[in-house]
């Protein structure tokens, strides 16, 4: 593909290498805000060709990842029930939940589909009106502007069996929180360009004058990972902290406003829990009241789930830069993809599934047969 | 914004996961489940040193002839799809199996298993595809079997498949004979058939026309052991891609293998949907390629041979065995870097953004 081909290709690279290697004269923490840049940073090995001096600290966005263990058992048992078709993502099918996951629960007989499109579960609810089809609509403000459009046309067709189980989370406000967490080491902020193609760049440029970190918007291609870099690291020498646009062909401004307004009329702001970090106010989106009647949890009596948490992982650590994924006592041996502790090492995107899939040779912290490796366990 | 600094300490992320008292869909993906299932489950259960080695097909004597014995079983849907049909897929799944030992398919049995109310026209014209293959491979479609199930219990046609062929004279091909130096060439393109399927399965266009690269393989092998019959290893890198071939050869094998991302032909229509949906291409499934472990001393004109032939004309050489690493496969990146290339775990899942 032309545009793969053009942001990957490796002279190209080399040269911003070399610019990155020539500015940097001290040491710089950044943390690329997108699970999609990690998954990018990790596949490619960016990391490893970057100074020394540039550490990158990988942040909460992924969508699966911060998913709080209790939005999970509620899609659990609402995709149990007989009368539900469940839909939802690929990658949250995997993800567990108390005791169980999706695929599980489709083990058992429940009708749980995936799906590519909030449209296509809408479309599923009319094709079948005798039973009831929810979405799973969890995600940044990339997903939630579908999702918004999704409920919006099915009030607008008087659609009755369709419902949403909204968990929906705004990066802004996880930013500021991280600025604010006394252990915070970050200096400056790769944004996640695909948030900003919707939201624009409003919000920005008070949280990189309050907390005097430079953000730099930046895309998912190796290229525009280490233009990000390259951007961010020269503000940081020069002792400048302003907000940069280095995804300028995909991100305006304004954000994208038939998206802007389509959130305003579906959904309002609230406090959300984030899976593995506690609830950060302001962070999330919830139907708003005109339409309340779309709304999973209450449709199915599911408000009542709540869930503890076990404190054996880590993640939330990881989530917030503290902890690298091999510095887990966990990682490689309790948790692993097979057999995960947590949603980081479960999602495609998550930094420890990333560290785990393609890092583990340089770490040397697990074992290197695959099948015979400890999560390998008997199914007798 | 509240001005609350959020107190980090205690922070969790959490669930612990257990083992699956039920088949999920990954037990059949081809990766980390599926090898699960056959190691713990089935070869306990069978016993038996052929099934040990856990080939793509059984080597086995018989009368002082050794034959190569498969089996495959085919689920797919839809039963047609761009570039072939259920019925190109059960003569040359099968077909190649026996390839991989080196053994040409002779003859092939076949049982269908239809669903109640299944139209007899697609189950004709799934038959005829059926023939068209057998024909096209050279094999003979001996003996056979059907059964119906009750609507619902199925996806309209099911097939299985079994084969047997003759291994020629000084044909050894098996991952243990596989040692540092040996050279790993694939034959053509990769991840075709996996996105065709998709492409149709889901409804997705991917703006160009992708078509399955489902193809018998026995010739091409035929040419290859033409040049040296010491080959060490053959796999068609079917579920789980040219990564589970390249895993299963590396952990079977005990050494390392490295190969180069920039060498490994994705074709740019398979690049981008995978970019699109969020797929690695070496993890996407093939039904017309192979993967060859050779000794250096002969690649050379193992490659020529492959390329000359129309089912390798974009063979490739991808990368080594090594010492280093034993049972890892690594992948030196286009960019510099290095990264570990795991065995799948069950079947890929499209991501969420």
């Amino acid at each position: 593909m032309k545009y793969i081909d053009e942001f990957q290709d490796p002279a190209l690279a080399r040269r911003l290498l070399d610019d990155i290697h020539a500015t940097v004269t001290r040491p710089w923490a950044l943390m690329e805000v997108c699970g999609g840049q990690t998954h990018t940073i990790i596949r490619h090995g960016i990391d490893q060709l970057l100074p020394d001096q540039v550490e990158l600290i990988h942040g909460p966005g992924c969508p699966v990842c911060v998913t709080p263990l209790e939005v999970i058992d509620k899609a659990l048992e609402i995709a149990s029930r007989p009368d539900v078709i469940f839909c939802s993502f690929g990658d949250m099918l995997r993800v567990p939940g108390t005791g169980r996951d999706l695929f599980q629960v489709r083990s058992e007989g429940g009708d749980v589909r995936v799906v590519y499109s909030p449209l296509d579960a809408l479309r599923i609810a009319q094709e079948n009106p005798q039973r009831q089809v929810v979405f799973f609509g969890i995600g940044f403000e990339t997903t939630a502007p579908p999702n918004a459009m999704t409920v919006y046309q099915a009030k607008k067709l008087g659609i009755r069996n369709f419902s949403l189980l909204v968990s929906h989370v705004r990066v802004p406000p996880a930013i500021e929180a991280i600025m604010q967490s006394p252990s915070c080491r970050v200096q400056g902020f790769l944004a996640a360009g695909h948030v900003c193609s919707v939201m624009g760049m409003g919000e920005y440029p008070e949280l990189a004058a309050r907390h005097r970190v430079p953000i730099v918007v930046t895309g998912f291609e190796p290229l525009d990972i280490l233009e990000g870099v390259r951007r961010a690291v020269r503000q940081l020498e020069r002792g400048e902290h302003t907000v940069d646009n280095a995804y300028a062909r995909a991100v305006r401004p304004e954000g994208n406003p038939a998206a802007l307004a389509m959130l305003e009329d579906v959904f309002e702001v609230t406090d959300r829990a984030w899976r593995g970090i506690g609830v950060i106010p302001d962070s999330g989106w919830r139907l708003s009241p005109r339409y309340r009647d779309f709304d999973a949890e209450h449709r199915f009596s599911v408000t009542g789930i709540n869930t503890v948490e076990p404190a054996e992982c880590r993640s939330g650590e990881v989530l917030q830069g503290l902890l690298k994924p091999h510095e887990c006592e966990a990682f490689g041996t309790l948790c692993t993809p097979r057999s995960p502790l947590g949603a980081t090492m479960v999602s495609s995107e998550g930094a420890c599934a990333a560290y785990y899939l393609y890092r583990r040779l340089d770490l040397g912290t697990v074992p290197a047969a695959p099948t015979t490796a400890p999560e390998a366990s008997p199914v007798v | 914004m509240s001005d609350t600094a959020l107190d980090i300490t205690g922070w969790t992320c959490p669930a612990p996961l257990r083992d699956r008292p039920r088949v999920v869909m990954g037990h059949g993906g081809g990766g980390a489940l599926s090898a699960e299932l056959v190691q713990h489950l089935f070869a306990p259960a069978f016993g038996g040193d052929v099934l040990a080695q856990l080939g793509d097909s059984a080597a086995v004597s018989l009368g002082g002839v050794r034959l190569a014995f498969s089996t495959d079983s085919y689920v797919v849907r839809p039963l047609f799809f761009p570039g072939g049909s259920i019925g190109d897929l059960a003569v040359n799944g099968t077909v190649n199996d026996l390839a991989m030992s080196g053994a040409r398919a002779a003859y092939l049995s076949c049982g269908f298993i239809l669903e109640e109310g299944a139209l007899m026209s697609v189950v004709a014209r799934v038959a005829e595809a059926m023939g068209r293959a057998a024909r096209a491979a050279g094999v003979e479609v001996a003996t056979g079997d059907t059964k119906v199930v009750e609507t619902g219990h199925g996806d309209g046609v099911y097939i299985n498949t079994s084969g047997i062929g003759l291994i020629p004279d000084g044909v050894d091909l098996r991952p243990q004979r596989v040692v540092p130096g040996d050279v790993v060439i694939v034959s053509g393109e990769v991840g075709l058939h996996g996105v065709a399927i998709m492409s149709v399965r889901e409804g997705l266009e991917f703006g160009v026309d992708i078509e399955s690269d489902c193809a018998a393989l026995g010739g091409l092998v035929q040419s290859m052991l033409a040049v040296t019959p010491d080959l060490h290893v053959l796999r068609d890198p079917t579920r789980g891609g040219l990564a589970a071939s390249l895993n299963e050869i590396a952990a079977a094998s005990g050494t390392g293998v490295v190969i180069h991302e920039g060498r490994v032909p994705v074709p740019a229509a398979v690049a981008n949907a995978c970019a699109i949906l969020g797929l690695d291409p070496f993890y996407v499934a093939n039904e017309g390629k192979l993967v060859a472990f050779v000794p250096r001393e002969h690649a050379d004109a193992v490659l020529d041979a492959m390329r000359a032939h129309p089912l390798g004309r974009h063979a490739a050489v991808i990368g080594e065995a090594v010492d280093a690493h034993p049972g890892l496969v690594v992948a030196r990146t286009a960019l510099g870097g290095t990264r570990v290339v795991d065995l799948p775990i069950g079947e890929q899942l499209p991501r969420i953004c």
